[in-house]
């Protein structure tokens, strides 16, 4: 039944994938054929991986491909079968979103094409999380790599989407290579392909050894993931991208990484030395602080959006790290909490990012422009899509009761449950990360007021946020599915934390759901003995409950003694758009406190005729240093390119000199194989 | 059924004290000041003639303008309603501890930011940017310090936290405790929006903080927004007390026990008061660019509170 579920979804993409681009010459029947089939097949797979997860077993299909070496083989277990339910949801409802989306693009682009590479990506998507051997693992990844570069650099003739494609294609490529080099070298040892032949391999490894494939995978999986410093490909790629690809890159394709991780980390190794847990820690908090403070300077709506993914694979890290030092220091249900944390926000991320992009997508689609300091007042014209904005906005900031307060819960109390594990002065890591996290979700509750505020609330700040339509029915309802996402994901925590079970029993030999629900359910604890509890059922049922019998009638009964109003403003009559704050003043004062890492650059150019007092117009720029291209890559790409130069020597030209080329390497090869 | 009699008793506590303990700290602040003040009362007569007063909603504002004051002021509600308060036993103690308060006064605050942005007025988004920046700021301070409380007690419950400090009285006198108070008092001065952080007596929209975010609110909706600021207030302030000087504080709510609980309650809300007064008249309020110098103070105590608590 699973297989049967899993394999007619896969069939159905790639059916969807050939169908859509059969028909580019007809783009309505393309557009509809390359949604309904990504819209079927998510379904599909969301059923299957539903299924497989309650089941709590491994399937393993053989695909009817390949050679004896290089199967093409999936297996379904908990820890795929739960990235892919979250492929699932996303996906259904991006496919939904994108019925609406892409009519726009109707005749003036290929969308046979988009079709095609739309389900070519959720196909792999699937795919690598269910990959069962190295070789097949790798093609799922390239041909995800290869079709999201496309849907990146979809908007080919804008030199900014070219070249944030090519950016990301060689970050991933270079990230592959470090893969590549990690499964060889697990490959070497276990003489196999096969992922069950990696169980707790690493583990068995010499120090060394194992450091290195920890370090490999971690920056081969964190360059997709968006780990600073490898980031510097998002925060261009997310943003160029359709809408609805930005969705399902944010949400789920950087979860590939994600899920690497967590393959590698909790599968192939047994108990980890200490210091992989405390490395991840750190990276995870550095990513989620630099993350987030990138995303308060931005106004490109979508780049904000894309900074943020940077935070929150952070806040996922974070979790994993907290795991893996609890997995050394030998406290299995620690690691269980800390896992789940982690495993739980990397679900909530899928639904509140996917969310936010989708909303940035229909606001981009009907104001033309991603500059948040031209939009404004759209939710009277956008009504249904600032409410689903503004449901993301609170669920990212990891406020109660929706699910990102929960997964940021559960973080805070796998860190603090840390500093009792140990007496060394690794302990001081757990509050400080728990500290550093404060201040992210802090900051970022700050970034989302901006992020809703300047876009929707107050005045139009252009003519083309004052001509701002709806969004269609479809999009609205790829929007609804999220929302409803997150408020479940949200207010059913008890229910849903005992999905993690399994995931659990497999890669630690715990089930920690049991002692983490309590109050008959309606409460969550970590578990720990006297753990405090929350209940966001409750705090819900509170708020509804006090709003109905209080807020309502008052209000009504207000309502009739209210007038409206010109804004009082101090006394200042005739309010405009132009008096409004900007997102650029919002953010102000944080770029002056943290001015050390942003090295603002401003510049005041007054112009005026007769005296510097009287000017007739100003010219203000300001920009915020890059760091990490300007001191880590721009010297890098210098190296590599000086290289390149001096190599370009052998490549004179000469059919004689490439002659002797081959004829040397033949004789070395030769000499080699004698020797062997 | 006595959790239902609990939160009734502590629900109408957090409604009548909040008016109280704002009107003690503004007498005594005057008194200080050789002024009169307007009297302890005051903030209850205000309350009273906002409410019956009608209400002018800008013509920019959305619906957020309108949920604002109601999210606000049941959130704060609800975060009152999971701090011990008379009792150890913290009435909703099992729906949520010290991070669900935190995080619920910062669900009221995200709104009112947002309601300050809403009205289009340049004011209101002044207030709305140093709110959100003042309180970013203050959190990692903050969440040391609850680390160091929680540490302690095993637990992020407040019932657990407070059960904890009951068994040890004079455990406040020892370093990490003395610390972890300090950054706490430091937040808390900075989070209800007092000198030398934020005036709230100010009269200047440019040095507004709060007040700026509230600036379009009128009527019945002001009074909401206002009670809910004081009611905040008193939550902090219980929160501290209760955290670090458990004196008074009954095991359980019921019998004789409960009058002598109320009755410590006062005691200590009124001892924390005239040290609030007091350090609000010999303070100027700060530059706004200073103020991360003061919290950066708080971020460091509660580091050494965390340090201290295996050193010593």
């Amino acid at each position: 039944m699973i297989s049967g579920l899993f394999l007619s979804g896969i069939t159905i993409w790639l059916a969807g994938a050939m169908a859509s681009l059969a028909l580019w010459r007809k783009p309505v029947a393309a557009r509809r054929t390359g949604c309904a089939a990504a819209l079927a097949g998510s379904l599909l797979d969301l059923s299957a991986s539903a299924f497989a997860i309650f089941s709590s077993s491994s399937t393993v299909i053989g695909l009817p491909f390949g050679n004896p070496v290089f199967s093409w083989a999936v297996r379904i277990d908990p820890l795929s079968a739960y990235f892919n339910v979250t492929l699932g949801v996303l996906a259904a409802a991006v496919s939904l979103y994108s019925f609406g989306y892409l009519r726009e693009m109707e005749g003036r682009r290929n969308l046979g094409a988009f079709g095609f590479f739309f389900n070519l990506l959720l196909m792999s998507l699937a795919l690598v999380f269910t990959a069962s051997n190295v070789f097949f693992f790798l093609v799922a990844w390239e041909v995800m790599a290869l079709s999201a570069f496309c849907l990146v650099s979809f908007e080919h003739e804008k030199e900014e989407a070219r070249n944030a494609g090519v950016l990301f294609l060689v970050m991933s490529h270079a990230g592959s290579g470090l893969l590549l080099i990690a499964f060889l070298l697990l490959t070497s040892v276990s003489g196999s392909l096969d992922f069950s032949s990696f169980h707790l391999l690493a583990s068995s490894l010499s120090p060394l050894q194992q450091g290195t494939v920890f370090l490999l995978f971690l920056f081969g999986f964190g360059v997709k993931a968006g780990l600073v410093p490898v980031h510097i490909w998002l925060p261009e790629a997310h943003p160029v991208a359709p809408s609805n690809v930005s969705a399902l890159m944010s949400g789920i394709v950087i979860k590939t990484g994600v899920y690497g991780m967590a393959r590698v980390f909790f599968d192939f190794y047994g108990a980890p030395p200490i210091w992989m847990g405390t490395v991840v820690l750190a990276l995870g908090v550095v990513s989620a602080l630099l993350g987030v403070l990138y995303a308060l300077m931005e106004h490109d709506l979508k780049r904000l959006l894309a900074w943020h993914s940077i935070e929150n694979i952070g806040i996922i890290l974070m979790g994993f790290g907290a795991a893996l030092m609890f997995r050394a220091l030998g406290q299995p249900n620690l690691a269980a909490l800390a896992l789940i944390a982690g495993l739980y926000h990397t679900f909530n991320h899928a639904t509140f990012k996917g969310l936010l992009f989708l909303g940035a997508g229909s606001v981009v689609h009907s104001t033309h422009t991603r500059n948040m300091e031209k939009m404004g007042g759209l939710i009277r014209l956008m009504p249904l899509t600032a409410i689903c904005f503004l449901v993301g906005a609170v669920a990212i900031s990891g406020l109660p009761p929706l699910n990102g307060f929960v997964s940021e819960w559960l973080t805070y109390q796998a860190l603090l449950a840390g500093f009792g594990t140990t007496q060394s002065l690794t302990r001081l890591m757990f509050p400080i990360a728990g500290s550093l996290l404060a201040l992210t979700a802090a900051l970022a509750a700050a970034c989302f007021v901006k992020a809703f505020a300047i876009p929707f609330l107050a005045l139009p700040r252009s003519e083309q946020a004052a001509d701002a339509k709806e969004a269609t029915p479809s999009m609205i309802a790829g929007m609804a599915i999220l929302a409803v996402g997150c408020v479940v994901a949200g207010l059913g925590a008890t229910w849903l934390v005992r999905v993690f079970d399994p995931i659990t029993q497999q890669t630690l030999g715990v089930s920690a759901s049991s002692a983490m629900v309590t109050a008959r359910g309606m409460a969550l604890s970590p578990g720990t003995p006297h753990g405090g509890t929350i209940s966001t059922v409750g705090m819900a049922l509170l708020f509804l409950l006090a709003g109905a019998a209080f807020a309502l009638p008052l209000a009504i009964r207000w309502g009739r003694r209210s007038v409206k109003g010109p804004a009082w403003d101090c006394g200042l009559p005739g309010l405009t758009a132009d008096n409004e704050y900007t997102a650029t003043a919002f953010s102000k004062p944080l770029r002056m406190i943290f001015s050390a890492l942003y090295r603002p650059r401003r510049e005041i150019q007054a112009e005026y005729e007769v005296s510097p007092y009287y000017p007739r117009a100003f010219r203000f720029e300001s920009e915020i240093e890059p760091t990490f291209e300007k001191h880590l890559y721009e010297p890098l790409r210098q190296r590599i390119m000086a290289a390149a130069t001096r190599m370009r020597a052998i490549q004179a030209g000469s059919i004689n000199a490439y002659l002797a080329y081959i004829f040397i390497t033949l004789i070395l090869l030769l000499l080699f194989g004698v020797r062997g | 059924m006595e959790r239902i009699l609990e939160s009734v008793i502590q629900l109408f506590l957090l409604l009548a004290l909040a008016p109280l303990v704002t009107g003690v700290i503004r007498t005594l602040k005057a008194r200080l000041q050789t002024r009169r003040g307007p009297g302890i009362l005051q903030p209850y007569r205000n309350l009273y003639k906002l409410f019956r007063k009608g209400m002018v909603i800008p013509e920019t504002a959305s619906w957020i303008f309108s949920a604002t004051p109601w999210i606000v002021f049941f959130g704060t509600i609800l975060a009152g309603l999971m701090i011990p308060m008379v009792a150890a036993d913290a009435p909703l103690g099992l729906v949520g501890g010290v991070l669900a308060v935190i995080y619920l006064l910062g669900l009221g605050r995200f709104f009112l930011a947002l309601s300050g942005l809403d009205t289009g007025s340049s004011f209101g988004g002044l207030g709305s940017s140093r709110e959100m920046t003042i309180s970013a700021l203050a959190e990692p301070a903050m969440m040391l310090a609850i680390f160091t409380v929680a540490i302690g007690a095993g637990s992020t419950g407040l019932t657990e936290i407070a059960g904890a400090a009951i068994g040890q009285t004079w455990r406040f006198l020892a370093p990490a405790q003395m610390f972890a108070f300090a950054a706490l008092a430091l937040v808390l001065i900075a989070e209800t929006g007092r000198i030398p952080v934020d005036n709230p007596a100010t009269h200047l929209e440019l040095t507004m903080i709060h007040e700026a975010m509230i600036l379009e609110y009128s009527g019945p909706y002001l009074a909401l927004v206002e009670w809910a600021a004081s009611i905040k207030q008193l939550v902090l302030m219980t929160l501290l007390i209760n955290c670090f000087w458990p004196f008074g504080l009954q095991p359980t709510w019921f019998g004789f026990g409960a009058l002598v609980g109320i009755g410590w309650l006062l005691a200590k809300l009124l001892f924390l008061s005239c040290a609030i007064v007091l350090l609000e008249t010999v303070n100027a309020k700060m530059r706004l660019f200073r103020v991360p110098e003061l919290l950066a103070v708080a971020f460091t105590l509660g580091s050494l509170a965390l340090v201290s608590t295996f050193l010593f």
